[in-house]
Parts: C-alpha cells; sequence; structure tokens
C-alpha cells in the first residue's frame, strides 16, 4: 500500500519515454523497478515484460502486473492509470493542435527526425532485455536453446503471416520441457 | 487533405451517429481481439475497413501523429481516433475499451505468477517466451526500419540511439533528448526533401 506514491511516479514517468513505444522505456524502467525500487528481481520484471506481449491490445499493460505483484489489484490500477492517461491527455491535445501546426515549418523535421530515434531506442531497449532473456548465465544448454528459439522466432515472424501469438507460446512449450 | 475532402470518403457521412457506448464498445472489441501486437493492422481493418469512419488518409494522419508522440500506438491511436468520431468523450470511451481486456488478462496474470513464479516449470516456460519474445519485437522493429529508414542520418541516428543506451549508458531520457535534438536539427526546416507519398502507401499495404 505504501508503495503506491512511488509506483504513480515511477510509471507516468516512463510513460514519457515510450516515444515510438514501450520498448523505448524498458532499460529506464529495469533501473527503476529493479534497482532503484527493489519491486521486482530482473528476471521477473523479463518475464513480466515477454508475458505483455502474449496480451491483446497495448502489450505495455504489463505495467498492471507489475502493480499487481507489488501491490495487488489497487496497485495495479494506479500502474495502469499513471502510465496510460497522462500521456493519454498529451496526446488528446497535440491531436488537437496538430491541424493548426500544419503549416509550421518543424512540425515535419520533429516527425522525421524522431522517427530514427525511436528505432534507435526501440533497439537499445531490445538488446538490455535480450540480455536477460537470451543468456548463458544458466549454463550453455539453455543460452543455445533460448538463443536458437529468439533467431527461429524472429525468421517465423518476418518469413510468415501467421500470428506471432503462436510462436511465443510455442516459446512457452519449449521452454516447459528443455528449459528447467 | 484537399483530396480527401474532394472525394468525400464515406466515413464522413456514418461518422455523425457515432456515440460514445458504440465507440466503447468497437474498441473493447479490438482491445480483446489483437493478440500478438501490431493492434494498428487490427484498428485499420476495424474503423477504415469495417466500420469505414476514417478513409487511409486520415487514419494515416492519425498514426504519425500517435508515432511522434509519448505512449502506445494502440492507445494514441484510440484517443486520436475518439476525439475525431465523438469529443473527449469518445477518446476517454475509445481508450477505456482499448485498455480493459489487457487490464484484465495482465492483472489476471499478475495473480498467477504470483502464485507460480518459485515453481521450477513456470519458471521454464517463462524463460521460453521471454526467448520467443525477444526474437518477436525483433522482427517487429525490423520490419518497421526495413519501411522506415532512409539515408545515412536515419542510420545515423539510430546507431547513435543504440550505443547511447548499450554503449554509453546515457540513460534513456538523456538520449533522447540528445540524439532527438541533433536529428530534429538535421532534418530542420528547408532542408527536408519532400517525403514521398509512396513512402507512406508502402507502409500501409504492409499492415497485411
Amino acid at each position: 500500500m505504501d508503495q503506491l506514491p512511488a509506483l504513480s511516479r515511477v510509471f507516468a514517468y516512463l510513460s514519457l519515454l515510450t516515444i515510438g513505444g514501450g520498448m523505448a522505456a524498458f532499460p529506464e524502467m529495469k533501473v527503476l523497478v529493479v534497482d532503484v525500487h527493489h519491486w521486482l528481481t530482473s528476471d521477473q520484471l523479463t518475464h513480466v515484460y515477454s508475458t505483455g506481449q502474449m496480451s491483446p491490445g497495448p502489450n505495455m499493460m504489463m505495467v498492471a502486473e507489475v502493480g499487481q505483484l507489488v501491490s495487488g489489484p489497487l496497485g495495479a490500477v494506479v500502474c495502469a492509470l499513471a502510465f496510460f492517461v497522462p500521456t493519454g491527455i498529451l496526446t488528446f491535445l497535440v491531436g488537437r493542435l496538430w491541424k493548426r501546426l500544419e503549416h509550421w515549418p518543424w512540425r515535419d523535421s520533429i516527425q522525421k527526425g524522431l522517427g530514427p530515434v525511436a528505432i534507435g531506442l526501440a533497439v537499445g531497449g531490445l538488446i538490455t532485455f535480450g540480455k536477460t532473456a537470451i543468456t548463458f548465465v544458466n549454463g550453455a544448454l539453455f543460452g543455445w536453446i533460448t538463443l536458437a528459439l529468439g533467431i527461429l522466432t524472429f525468421i517465423a515472424v518476418v518469413r510468415t503471416k501467421v500470428n506471432p501469438v503462436w510462436f511465443i507460446l510455442g516459446g512457452a512449450a519449449v521452454g516447459f520441457f528443455a528449459l528447467r | 487533405m484537399t483530396t480527401a475532402q474532394a472525394t468525400a470518403p464515406p466515413g464522413k457521412a456514418l461518422r455523425a451517429k457515432v456515440s460514445p457506448p458504440t465507440i466503447f464498445l468497437t474498441f473493447l472489441q479490438i482491445g480483446a481481439i489483437s493478440f500478438g501486437g501490431g493492434v494498428v493492422a487490427y484498428l485499420r481493418d476495424g474503423l477504415v475497413r469495417k466500420k469505414q469512419w476514417f478513409d487511409d488518409v486520415e487514419f494515416l494522419e492519425m498514426t504519425s501523429i500517435s508515432n511522434t508522440l509519448p505512449g502506445l500506438n494502440a492507445t494514441n491511436m484510440a484517443i486520436l481516433a475518439g476525439d475525431r468520431l465523438a469529443g473527449w468523450p469518445g477518446a476517454a470511451a475509445a481508450l477505456t475499451g482499448m485498455c480493459l481486456p489487457a487490464f484484465v488478462f495482465m492483472t489476471a496474470a499478475g495473480m498467477v505468477y504470483a502464485q507460480a513464479h518459485s515453481r521450477p516449470l513456470a519458471n521454464a516456460a517463462l524463460r521460453g517466451v521471454a526467448a520467443a519474445a525477444t526474437g518477436l519485437i525483433a522482427a517487429t522493429w525490423f520490419k518497421i526500419g526495413k519501411t522506415s529508414l532512409h539515408g545515412f542520418y536515419d542510420a545515423f541516428f539510430v546507431m547513435a540511439a543504440i550505443l547511447g543506451i548499450n554503449y554509453f549508458k546515457w540513460g534513456v531520457p538523456i538520449t533522447l533528448l540528445a540524439v532527438g535534438a541533433v536529428a530534429i536539427f538535421t532534418y530542420r526546416p528547408h532542408t527536408v526533401p519532400e517525403e514521398p507519398a509512396q513512402e507512406q502507401a508502402e507502409w500501409i499495404s504492409s499492415l497485411h
């Protein structure tokens, strides 16, 4: 219960960093959730973030799972509101301004400039994430299996039109039998 | 937008009658079925193709706004579309509908995980999920990068952001502000080449 103010502060702040998507905020989330507040271990955060990839809708609703684990259902509500409402209001206001900014020459510059930065931040976040997801710390066998799972999923998603949630569930099945 | 007005998209006529409860239910449905990421593709299918509330031009404009702002594509798009359909009550209805199924899903996942995370089999399955999720997220960004990155400067800013996060350890805010500022300045007005419309059309067609 006493964690609620900290949860709302942390997730409202993190939401402002999600330019282009949630992965951009992952490195900062890891610092705050794991190192600063000790709410979860690094492995737990990776598990929770991965579970978000199986969810319908916005996959960053994984913040509600963090809240649930730290403070129960109230924590889940607080995290979800903190993460989605402030940036939501910002989007609402900018959405209304957008038309009026049509002839503001910097509008295109901002879009053009932030595009590649958003991709770089996401890849940077993915590297941080991948270091705990694909790892040899639990032995070479686990390392190679996780690496193979990552590469095979990458190829399958790029090359096929199958809904990726099946590959994630496939990963769960492989893990269940091979990563004990 | 002049072309859109000239051709009078069917959406404009249907749109007048949309009420916040209808918006809520529509987004609730999209929020409940959009497994596997790529919510924008589900939104386009629901809002442009099925409901015909928007044409592709307006839909594309909303995606470009939501890409530039903080917040997720799924929720930003819900807010922008809801506002255009029924003002702020529409935006609130769309956001709530989009988020509710995921909220229930993730809160339930938290309850299960709290019981199960000390059990080795649950951890084993989640190790597999995490490894596959890494591949999925990499593939998602690979596809986005392939269609949206052009030229030396784009590649440079991608590399700069990656190095800022993973090598120099500047942290996300500093990297975003520093690399973002340089990138926006590089693409400052009068140096920006005309955005090829074809590139945006390709992007829309890449959404299945």
